[in-house]
């Protein structure tokens, strides 16, 4: 279970938001660009630091001012798909698989047994030598992940994980990202701008409006609101 | 046909025909512009191939004189460029990613050799480091000497050569995206990995032609080197400073060095911009 109450000073307004998501459970957050969806989870994952609060991941402490704690982002253990998913440019798909794991100074054998399990499971095992530069957005999307999920990591935070997919081949990949968080079973954040990638993803649904939360709950509670703008706006896409 | 369309006619051919003329002459101004400028600038490069015969250029390869500059300068400029690079390497990359006080003030400081003439950085060096120097007072004490020996060459040469490097390292790490610096620590990589993984990796572009560059610099370093190193065969006399010495009475063998950093020249400009295409 994830667990933030956190609040940062943005140059416009400030961050300022309590969230918990459970094991297995999908928490989608959607809001106008610049709302600070975005910034929420590089809270999360440890690239910026909170001026003050809490982030407690099962029974580690991740963050906490008054404790004065500070989990660097390469001891969180936290997957962090980014939107434009960030593969590093001068590695193969399986150099940039393995990168976590090289990290983590895993022995040679594990490393290229554990990549070949990762990349046969994402049907990336054809693609293991090839230059992250000629994948296709889906192909980049699934190595993101697998790079992430070969971590094993105890929480999922996707941003945008299906903007830089091709149209056509979006419904596929949702299903399959949705199994594959299901099969994790681990907490789960994923920032959207689409009502499909809510109806698909999400089992609470959340609304941020500059830094704050303005409505959480299930998504038929909160697509419900129609008297908020934005939730208006978004359900006519 | 009549009148005033006839006079329109010619109106218009007049009015094309002026353009036609008027852009004509400018394409030729700057032809011949451009062509004077290169050839004030080849000329006299062609002019120092003339001069020598190829067996005369060969037979000076040989002297002494020539020989001890080419492996001095060889020597000197290899130790000064790595001594650039491994010193600044990181001092780039902390100015191009984090925010501290007095960041301007370290690169104001780093870019002041470019603009500093060599003959005051030379000056400067033999105030610090000579045997009365500020520091090299010190020095004297426990019989350590660097003016006027070939660690006073290294050191111009790092003095003149180091922004070279690390203005183009830093311009280099700058332009590397922080999403895969970020990227690499979620996924557990420590600051220096992603450094040494992440950062350098993705500006080696920059960061080899900068040392290329730099190590240019260092080769053809003459001011700051005969002021604080002197010019000694052997020890402190590298190439310029040689063509200098010899050009006094063996005119083959400062011809002969001075052809061989023409050739050096070309071939840098030419390592960079491979290594820059390459990159990019």
């Amino acid at each position: 279970m994830l667990s933030i109450h956190v609040g940062r000073q943005l140059r416009d307004f400030a961050i300022d938001v309590a969230l918990s998501v459970r094991c297995g459970e999908t928490l989608v957050l959607i809001g106008e660009n610049g709302a600070g969806k975005s910034t929420v989870l590089n809270l999360i994952s440890g690239i910026l630091a909170p001026d003050r609060g809490d982030i407690t991941l099962g029974e580690r402490t991740l963050f906490s001012s008054a404790a004065r704690i500070d989990i660097p982002a390469e001891s969180r253990n936290i997957g962090h798909l980014f939107q434009s998913y960030a593969l590093f440019p001068h590695m193969t798909v399986a150099e940039n698989v393995a990168f976590g794991l090289r990290c983590r100074k895993v022995p040679k054998p594990e490393i290229a047994g554990a990549v070949a399990e990762q990349l046969r499971s994402m049907h990336l095992s054809d693609l293991a030598d090839v230059n992250v530069g000629r994948l296709s957005g889906g192909q980049r999307q699934r190595v993101a992940l697998a790079r992430a999920l070969v971590l094993e990591p105890e929480l999922l935070l996707l941003d945008e994980p299906l903007a830089a997919v091709d149209m056509r081949a979006r419904g596929a990949m949702r299903e399959e990202l949705r199994d594959r968080i299901r099969h994790a079973g681990i907490p789960c954040i994923v920032v959207t701008h689409t009502l499909h990638d809510v109806l698909g993803l999400a089992d609470r649904l959340c609304l941020i409006e500059e830094g704050r939360v303005a409505t959480e709950g299930t998504p038929e509670e909160v697509l419900g609101m129609r008297e908020n703008g934005f939730i208006a706006s978004f359900i006519e896409g | 046909m009549d009148l005033t369309r006839f006079r329109q006619e010619t109106n218009v051919f007049e009015y094309g025909s002026r353009t036609l003329l008027r852009r004509a002459t400018l394409t030729l101004l700057t032809a011949v512009l451009l062509a004077l400028f290169l050839l004030f600038i080849t000329l006299p490069v062609v002019s120092l191939f003339l001069r020598i015969s190829p067996e005369a250029f060969l037979r000076s390869l040989a002297e002494p004189v020539v020989l001890d500059a080419l492996s001095l300068s060889f020597i000197t400029a290899t130790v000064s460029t790595a001594i650039v690079v491994v010193f600044g390497t990181p001092l780039a990359l902390v100015n191009a990613r984090s925010d501290y006080a007095g960041r301007e003030l370290v690169d104001t400081l780093t870019d002041l050799p470019i603009v500093l003439p060599p003959a005051v950085a030379g000056l400067a060096l033999l105030m610090a480091f000579g045997r009365r120097g500020v520091i090299g007072q010190y020095l004297d004490i426990f019989g350590i000497h660097i003016g006027f020996t070939t660690l006073a060459v290294v050191m111009a040469q790092v003095f003149v050569a180091s922004p070279f490097y690390i203005r183009q390292a830093r311009a280099s790490f700058e332009a590397v995206d922080r999403l895969y610096e970020d990227a690499a620590r979620t996924l557990g990589a420590s600051r220096r990995t992603v450094a040494l993984r992440i950062t350098i990796p993705l500006a080696w572009g920059g960061l080899v032609s900068g040392a290329i560059l730099s190590f240019a610099r260092a080769l053809g370093e003459f001011g700051a080197t005969i002021m604080f190193a002197g010019n000694f065969q052997g020890r402190t006399q590298t190439m310029p400073l040689a063509i200098y010495t010899t050009m006094q009475g063996d005119m083959d063998a400062s011809i002969s060095l001075a052809i061989i950093l023409v050739v050096i020249s070309f071939a840098v400009i030419a390592a960079v911009k491979v290594v820059t295409r390459r990159s990019a």
